[in-house]
Formats: C-alpha cells, sequence, structure tokens
C-alpha cells in the first residue's frame, strides 16, 4: 500500500482495563503501522471503544503501555494527545450542538491560533478561519448547511461534520469509531471515499460494523472479543477465520 | 439504526451578522432607556433603580458563568458580597474615591474567584456546585466572624459617597444613578464581548460538549477557571458598585438565600440569553420592592414564580420570546 512503511506509529502492550472485576479490554498487543488504516472490529461489547478511550486517554489504563511515535504516552493527558497530532471522534455522534456547522469545524482550527484565551478580541478575527473550515465543510458534503446549528442536522449529517472536525486540525493519526453508523448507502460511500483520500499522509485506526468498508478500506484488521485480541491481519485471512465467524455468530451478528 | 441521507431540503438557517445588528440596536435602545429611566414616574426613583442595575450585572456575571460556560455556582453571593464588603470599607475606613474602592471590591472578587475556582473546577456538576456553596459559606461565616471588617450584624452602614475622581461629588441619588448605570452598560458590553471572543467560542463548545473540546486538544480546565474568574470579578464589580449606590453592605449579600436568588434571576429572565438576567433582575427586585407591604409573602410568591418558570417556560422570559421571534435575544 501507498504511504504503508514498517513504522509502528501507535503500540500497546499489554493493554488492559478492568471495571470493578469485569475485564473489558485484555491483555491487548496492538502495532498500527504508520501511514495505513488499520480496522478494530469485533461484535458488540468487544472493548473497541473502551481501546479508544484507552489509547486516548480518556480513560487509565488498569495495566499495559501505550506509545506513539516512539513516545510513552500511558501517563498523558487527553488534551495533550490531541497536541501530539492523535485526535480521535466518538461513537456517539461528538458535535458541538449549539454552533453552527461552520463554527464546529472553526473551534477546531481556532487551535492553530494557539491558546484562545483572548476573551477581549472580537470574534471577527475568526472569520480569517472560515474558507478553510468552508472547505472542509464540503468535503464531507453538507455544503448547504454552513450557518444552520448542528442540533438540526439529522444523524448522518453529525457523523459527517464529526468527520471534517476532526479533518481540520489535520492529525497525523485519526481514531474513528465507527463513523459509518447511522448512514445511508450514498453517505457511507461518500465517507469511506474521504476517508481514502484523507488517508494518503496520514494513519487511521477505525472501528467499523460495516464490513464491507472495513473490506475495501483496510490495510489490516484488528479482530477483538471478550477485550482479547482474536485475530489479526489483512481482510482475507481475518475473515476466513473459524474464531472470528464463531465470535460473530456468537453474538448474534449473521 | 434508521438510515438517513444527507440530501434533505436545509432548514432555518441562522444568520450571525443580522444577530449582532439586532443586538447592536437592543444595546442602544437600553442605553437610551438607562437615559430617561429617572424621569419615568413610579419606577423611577433612582435608588430602586440603582439596585436593579447592580443585581442585573450580578445575574449577567452568573449566567456568564452558567449560560456560556454551562457551570453552575450555588455560591456567586461570596463574590458579590464579599466585594460589597471591600468596597464599603474602604471607602468608609479608608475614605477612597470610588472609583478606588469599587476597583479594590473587583479585584477582590477575581482573587476570591481565583482561590474558590481553582478548587471548584475539579469536579463537575453537582460536586462542582455543592464546592462553589461550601466555600462561598466559609466566606459568610468569615464574615459573621470579624465585625470589626463587616460590621457582624449591623453591616456596613451610612457608606459615604466620596466625590468621584477626587472632584465629582456624588451629591445625590440622580448623579450616583448614572454613574451606576455607566458601571453597568460597561459591564454588560464587556459581557457580550466575552461571548463573542475566540475565548467565548471554546467556552460554548466546552459547555456543548466537554469530551469532545478535550479530544480537540483543548485544556478545558483552564477555559473553566478564566470563566470562572471573568464571572466572579464581575459579581465583584456588581458588588462593589452596589455598596456605593445604596451605602450599605451586609450579611444579606453573602448569605446562601443571595447566591439562590441569582440563580433565579438568571432562570426567570432566560439562562444563556444575553438580555434575560437583566429582565429578571428587573422583575424579582421590583417584586421585592413594590409587594414589600406582603411581608414573608415575597418568598412564597418568588417561590410559586419560581416554580412556574421551571414548569412552564423553562427558557425563561427573554428565552421564550427568543423563541416567538426566531431569533437569540
Ligand atoms: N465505564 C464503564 N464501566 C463499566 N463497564 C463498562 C464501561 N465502559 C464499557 N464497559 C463495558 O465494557 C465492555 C466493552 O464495551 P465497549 O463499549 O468498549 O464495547 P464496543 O466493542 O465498543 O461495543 P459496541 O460495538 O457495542 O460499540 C462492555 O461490556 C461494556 O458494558
Ligand atoms: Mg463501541
Amino acid at each position: 500500500m501507498v504511504g504503508t512503511s514498517d513504522e509502528i506509529i501507535l503500540q500497546t502492550r499489554g493493554l488492559t482495563k478492568d471495571f470493578k472485576g469485569f475485564t473489558a479490554v485484555s491483555e491487548v498487543d496492538l502495532d498500527v503501522r504508520r501511514g495505513s488504516i488499520h480496522a478494530l472490529i469485533g461484535p458488540n461489547g468487544a472493548g473497541k471503544t473502551t481501546c479508544f478511550n484507552l489509547l486516548t486517554k480518556f480513560l487509565i489504563p488498569t495495566r499495559g503501555t501505550i506509545t506513539y511515535k516512539g513516545q510513552d504516552i500511558t501517563q498523558a493527558k487527553p488534551a495533550d494527545i490531541a497536541r501530539l497530532g492523535l485526535v480521535r471522534s466518538f461513537q456517539i455522534s461528538a458535535v458541538f450542538p449549539h454552533l453552527t456547522v461552520l463554527e464546529n469545524v472553526r473551534i477546531a482550527l481556532q487551535r492553530k491560533r494557539g491558546d484562545n484565551f483572548d476573551f477581549w478580541t472580537s470574534e471577527a478575527v475568526l472569520s480569517a478561519l472560515d474558507a478553510e473550515a468552508e472547505r472542509l465543510v464540503e468535503a464531507v458534503g453538507l455544503k448547504d448547511f454552513v450557518r444552520h446549528q448542528a442540533v438540526e442536522l439529522s444523524y448522518g449529517r453529525k457523523r459527517a461534520l464529526e468527520i471534517a472536525t476532526t479533518l481540520a486540525l489535520d492529525p497525523e493519526m485519526m481514531l474513528l469509531d465507527e463513523p459509518m453508523a447511522g448512514m445511508g448507502h450514498e453517505d457511507v460511500d461518500r465517507i469511506a471515499e474521504l476517508i481514502r483520500r484523507v488517508s494518503a499522509n496520514r494513519t487511521i485506526l477505525m472501528v467499523e460494523h460495516n464490513l464491507s468498508v472495513v473490506a475495501s478500506l483496510s490495510d489490516r484488521i484488528t479482530v477483538l472479543a471478550r477485550g482479547k485480541v482474536l485475530a489479526e491481519g489483512d481482510y482475507a485471512t481475518v475473515s476466513k477465520d473459524p474464531r472470528v465467524i464463531e465470535a460473530y455468530i456468537g453474538a448474534g451478528h449473521g | 439504526m434508521a438510515e438517513i441521507s444527507i440530501a434533505a431540503p436545509p432548514a432555518s438557517p441562522t444568520e450571525a451578522a443580522d444577530h449582532a445588528a439586532l443586538h447592536r440596536t437592543l444595546f442602544i435602545a437600553l442605553a437610551a432607556l438607562l437615559v430617561v429611566l429617572p424621569f419615568i414616574p413610579v419606577i423611577g426613583y433612582p435608588f430602586f433603580l440603582m439596585k436593579v442595575l447592580c443585581f442585573a450585572l450580578f445575574a449577567c456575571a452568573f449566567n456568564l458563568m452558567l449560560g456560556y460556560g454551562g457551570l453552575l455556582s450555588f455560591g456567586h453571593a461570596a463574590y458579590f458580597g464579599f466585594a460589597s464588603y471591600v468596597s464599603a470599607y474602604t471607602a468608609k475606613h479608608w475614605g477612597l474615591t470610588p472609583e478606588a474602592s469599587i476597583l479594590l471590591g473587583t479585584a477582590s472578587g477575581a482573587i476570591l474567584g481565583l482561590a474558590f475556582g481553582s478548587l471548584a473546577i475539579r469536579r463537575q456538576g453537582i460536586y462542582f456546585a455543592m464546592i462553589t456553596l461550601a466555600l462561598a459559606q466559609m466566606v459568610y461565616f468569615f464574615s459573621l466572624q470579624t465585625p470589626r471588617f463587616t460590621g457582624g450584624e449591623d453591616g456596613i452602614q451610612a457608606v459615604p459617597r466620596n466625590a468621584l475622581l477626587g472632584v465629582l461629588p456624588l451629591s445625590n441619588d440622580t448623579v450616583t444613578y448614572y454613574l451606576v448605570a455607566a458601571i453597568f452598560m460597561a459591564g454588560i458590553l464587556l459581557i457580550y464581548r466575552i461571548i463573542h471572543s475566540p475565548f467565548g467560542q471554546v467556552l460554548k463548545a466546552i459547555r456543548d460538549n466537554e469530551a469532545r473540546a478535550v479530544s480537540l486538544g483543548y485544556r478545558v480546565n483552564q477555559y473553566k477557571l478564566a470563566v470562572f474568574v471573568l464571572s466572579a470579578s464581575l459579581a465583584g464589580l456588581a458588588g462593589a458598585t452596589k455598596a456605593v449606590a445604596v451605602q450599605l453592605a451586609s450579611l444579606t449579600d453573602v448569605h446562601w438565600s443571595m447566591s439562590g436568588e441569582v440563580v433565579l434571576m438568571t432562570l426567570v429572565g432566560g439562562m444563556g440569553t444575553v438580555f434575560g438576567p437583566i429582565v429578571g433582575a428587573a422583575v424579582i427586585i421590583s417584586m421585592q420592592n413594590f409587594l414589600a407591604g406582603l411581608g414573608a409573602w415575597v418568598t412564597i410568591v418568588q417561590g410559586v414564580i419560581f416554580v412556574i418558570c421551571v414548569l412552564v417556560f423553562r427558557e425563561g422570559i427573554v428565552g421564550v420570546i427568543g423563541k416567538w421571534l426566531k431569533k437569540p435575544l
């Protein structure tokens, strides 16, 4: 795959998370190559979102280490993770409901200004970022909604907006938690195309239930079940693995 | 999950420029109203108007934190009341000019806000509110226990109105009213600017979705602390001005019921609206003033109004009007 190198950008060793005796993530060793699209799949409750929360420091791991670009980030703070270029999206659509679509994206662009504590400055200075924000909004197909409040958007459009906001930070690595959930066919295709396009010069780790999307997009797949890594490899290998098929059927996925 | 297409016709767009123009008009109208108010019969007596304006500024300061920062403080009386003491004390015992004692009062609100805010922002939601309440109670007991500073149960009475800048005598209530009106306008314009600044944008984002703001790399606690300090300073400005205006600083101003009253004003007027807290303060202070004959019943009437507000129109008076007009006020 073009742009994929042998360099490991994100690595976990023995990553474990216990919730009061229940182990949601157990001894996960993950290696994500720079420039790849890496999918994390598995039945409901497998621990995928928990994994994301651990990687982005929204949860503190019970055990294990996380290394990003050679740097141990196990103890880092979530806002600092973003500043290192590792930006996530959320499974439950995470927009700023009372900001407009444009403002949602602009909030991310605003980070480039450095610290935004200047309460005495008019927000008019932010209009310098409008053109870039509009370009991003257009890229996810929300051109007609630029001035709408995010709360007015349908679920699928909120997901699209969230991707635009994440992209606005131009992150080296993106973590997308079910980016296609709740979208119609055309939108799935559009967003898949967008992900492919933006993956050119970055790394993407993606949780996705839509297996055809996973098949067409990802370079490598890790299958998680009951918190453990069940299988890993490319789609052809993983989809034939009897343990994977069993885990999916066992969890009620046909 | 239902499949929803992205290609439906757009709904009502929000036009930021129109809203800014509307707000500008309303600010000019408000300023004009403040100029003529003392000449209007029945409500036009300056002492009452000054009280309304001080509490309106207090409510706007509180609303900056709740409506735009999403932080519910149950202890805002601490900043208002403590600043009021500092202002009254320095005017009376040090003979400071009004602008100096008001400035010192405001600074004391800021310092208190910095100290209390640093502790409170470590927790969220109801725990945040409870910490602010507990810290404010400490200020109340401090005030109760230090009569040499606060005058104890009597408060600091007959606060002198020294000459402004040492030269402009605040000879009567009307002159003082215009000073208070000017401070009020400056205060709410500053708040408006804060709301519509790059900082304000981040603030609204944190209010709307804190986790998302964090994931974009914002160190949200620093923003929360900043808005806490700004809000406490402006509450301090309101309290310090009040001490000069009504010539009294007392335990009422630091009491927890005052913290409750400012919540009430903000909710009645409309939380998260620019003009709501002003209307809310006017309604509540007018009620206390014109229904004073009812004695303790005023509290009950207030309680009933609060319940009605929460049940019937949760957006508050201005919030509801804004909804009708389909414009944010
Ligand atoms: N904060 C928490 N406290 C206790 N248990 C939790 C917590 N968060 C997640 N869990 C549990 O951990 C397990 C893994 O949840 P997680 O959300 O990571 O699954 P997932 O793979 O993302 O599933 P889905 O496909 O449904 O999104 C689930 O059984 C869940 O109930
Ligand atoms: Mg999940």
